[in-house]
């Protein structure tokens, strides 16, 4: 059975599309992993087991039947507990929309059923995916599979950890500031946040609507790249919606061919905060990348050290306004209605109940960063620096084809270590904030481990936007050079966590 | 921008503004935090000149529209299906009458 678990997706596509193996003997694998050691790693909020099994049952009988089946049909997927899916809850992490279960699928989620994928459950994430750890989910942290008493990672935790605990092969992640790759990096996987507009928000609970781009996670570039094509592409639904083919990414990610790409190294996003391990594993990625025939740059984007600053300025001013939506009055909590209180009492005490500790953090800093009076050195002077950030990134792609970073400064940090200090979790996502608010696409990719800790590192990729191709050569490209420099592929060092 | 350190009875009136009734311990430990914050954010105020342009968004899209077209939407039961109560086919909430006073 550990065999199909460790297959990769587009391995276990082939099988099912033969009939080597059935969809539903690959479904009951995972939901069987799901059951024996999610109880240690808290990746799922919910599990669909009966839903799953039926939708394999359906693409078996597809295939027997000899219809033609999609490039991911009958491969279980987890989706973060973000997106709507008609059937079982959505809770976004929070006490506000528990047991809340959403009227219609996000078109992430109906994508992945049209192209007959078997959706496991929902994962965990840090409440309305504000945080870097999973620590402020109202439903317990996640735990990473490396290490049992450290984060997965975070906004998008669940996600990554079940990846890398062999509970899904493949899962749906959302990044605002860093919550696809930063979990990435941290638990040895791959992640990627697609072009903003390159992939729909609609159905998908808003954070920073500015930011906000849902995307794939899985354990190989190849995996990521195949998920990434069956969800992205033009919405109507989305306003923000890119009207533009999806770039060619799963052939740059079988392709793997850097030969005479020009890589740039950022300059701001090394030295003081950065462990040793993650800075000499980002170093080696650098050596066999140029072995594998690119060409290694130095450039300076002065501006991004400003990133963090600016996002946290920008963030909390859209999650002040985005969240005002839970008024109590239409779904989900509603707290102390006892038919004295006025509607606007029900509703103070309902958010104060309902939401956590880093949430109501966010909007009260965006409420004072919006409030009049400081709106203009605040939010005013964050937005101008966003200008200045991108344009940092328009340089630089004058004379490089990506750029290249740490994805995120530390290994896994424990649990507990952080989460009574908010800048220390903030600068998580020190180096992933600035192709958010540039709209960039970047993906991280499995470095090796920190020989300090024995724990994964991370390498950030950003393209132009949608260029997203690029990343996956690179990524790919990784992949390949340490399968041949270390004797194995980097996955066959991920730990199989015993029930 | 301000340098004065936020104090908790700020931070109650943001709160107020945003309708979030916080407890007195909270009030008590998001002071100082939300003043480590803010205090790191404020190196953006003398980045930027006058001439350089806010940007909102990523991406240079204005003005996107779609078909004015009749589509099947959500029925009355859809619609009040997660509503925390409701009454006749409409949605039930606490008393509006009477809060100016």
């Amino acid at each position: 059975m550990s065999e199909i678990l460790t297959a990769t997706a587009a391995e276990l596509a082939r099988r099912i599309a033969t009939g080597e193996q059935s969809a539903e003997e690959v479904t009951r694998a995972h939901l069987d992993r799901i059951e024996a050691v999610d109880p240690k790693v808290n990746a799922f909020l919910a599990v669909d087991s009966e839903r799953a099994l039926a939708t394999a049952r359906q693409v078996d009988a597809k295939r027997s039947a000899g219809e033609e089946l999609g490039p991911l049909a009958g491969v279980p997927i987890a989706v973060k507990d973000l997106l709507c899916y008609q059937g079982l809850p959505t809770t976004a992490g929070s006490r506000m929309l528990e047991g809340w279960v959403p009227p219609y699928n996000a078109t992430v989620v109906d994508r992945l059923i049209a192209a007959d994928m078997v959706i496991l459950g929902k994962t965990n994430l840090d409440e309305f995916a504000m945080g870097s750890s999973t620590e402020t989910s109202a439903y317990g942290p996640s735990r990473n599979p490396w290490d049992l008493d450290r984060i997965p990672g975070g906004s998008g935790g669940g996600s990554s950890a079940a990846v890398a605990s062999f509970e899904a092969p493949l899962a749906i992640g959302t990044d605002t500031g860093g919550s696809i790759r930063q979990p990435a990096s941290v638990t040895g996987t791959v992640g990627v946040k697609p072009t903003y507009g390159g992939s729909s928000r609609y159905g998908i609970i808003a954070m920073a609507s500015s930011l906000d781009q849902p995307g794939p996670c899985a354990r190989t570039t190849e995996d990521a790249a195949l998920l990434h094509a069956v969800i992205a592409g033009h919405d109507p639904m989305d306003a923000t919606s890119i009207q533009a083919p999806v770039p060619p990414v799963v052939e740059a990610a079988r392709s793997g061919d850097v030969a005479g790409m020009k890589i740039g190294i950022v300059r701001e996003f090394a030295g003081d905060g950065y462990a040793p391990g993650v800075e000499q594993r980002f170093q080696e990625s650098l050596t066999l990348l140029e072995n594998a025939g690119a060409e290694l740059v130095e450039v300076s984007c002065p501006h991004f050290v400003h990133a963090l600053a600016t996002y946290y300025l920008i963030m909390p001013a859209e999650v002040s306004s985005n969240l005002a939506r839970y008024d109590a009055m239409r779904y989900g909590l509603r707290v102390g209605d006892d038919g004295e209180r006025s509607t606007e009492e029900v509703m103070r005490l309902t958010r104060g109940r309902g939401f956590g500790s880093e949430v109501k953090r966010r909007i009260i800093i965006g409420t004072h960063a919006l409030s009049s009076g400081y709106y203009d050195a605040y939010y005013g002077s964050a937005q101008k620096v966003r200008t200045l950030i991108r344009q940092d990134f328009d340089q630089a792609f004058t004379s490089v084809d990506v750029l290249v970073s740490p994805s995120t400064p530390t290994t896994a940090f424990r649990i507990g270590e952080r989460i009574d200090d908010p800048m220390s979790m903030y600068r998580a996502d020190l180096c992933t904030i600035p192709a958010n608010l540039a709209g960039n696409a970047a993906g991280s990719f499995p470095a090796g481990l920190a020989p300090e800790d024995g724990l994964p590192v991370g390498l950030q990729v950003m393209a132009p936007p949608m260029a997203d191709d690029r990343i996956y050569r690179v990524g790919a490209a990784l992949e390949r050079a340490q399968a041949s420099a270390w004797g194995a592929p980097f996955t066959s060092q991920i730990p199989f966590l015993e029930a | 921008m301000s340098s004065a350190p936020l104090t908790s009875a700020d931070v109650a009136r943001l709160a107020s503004l945003a309708r979030i009734e916080l407890t007195p311990q909270e009030l008590e430990q998001f002071a100082p935090q939300l003043d480590v914050i803010l205090e790191s954010v404020t190196s953006v105020a003398e980045l930027a000149g006058a001439d350089v342009e806010p940007t909102s968004h990523a991406l240079p899209l204005t003005n996107v529209f779609r078909a004015d077209e009749v589509r099947p939407s959500f029925t009355a039961a859809q619609a009040l299906a997660g509503a925390p109560a409701a009454e006749d086919n409409r949605f039930s909430v606490p008393r509006i009458l009477d809060e100016e006073a």
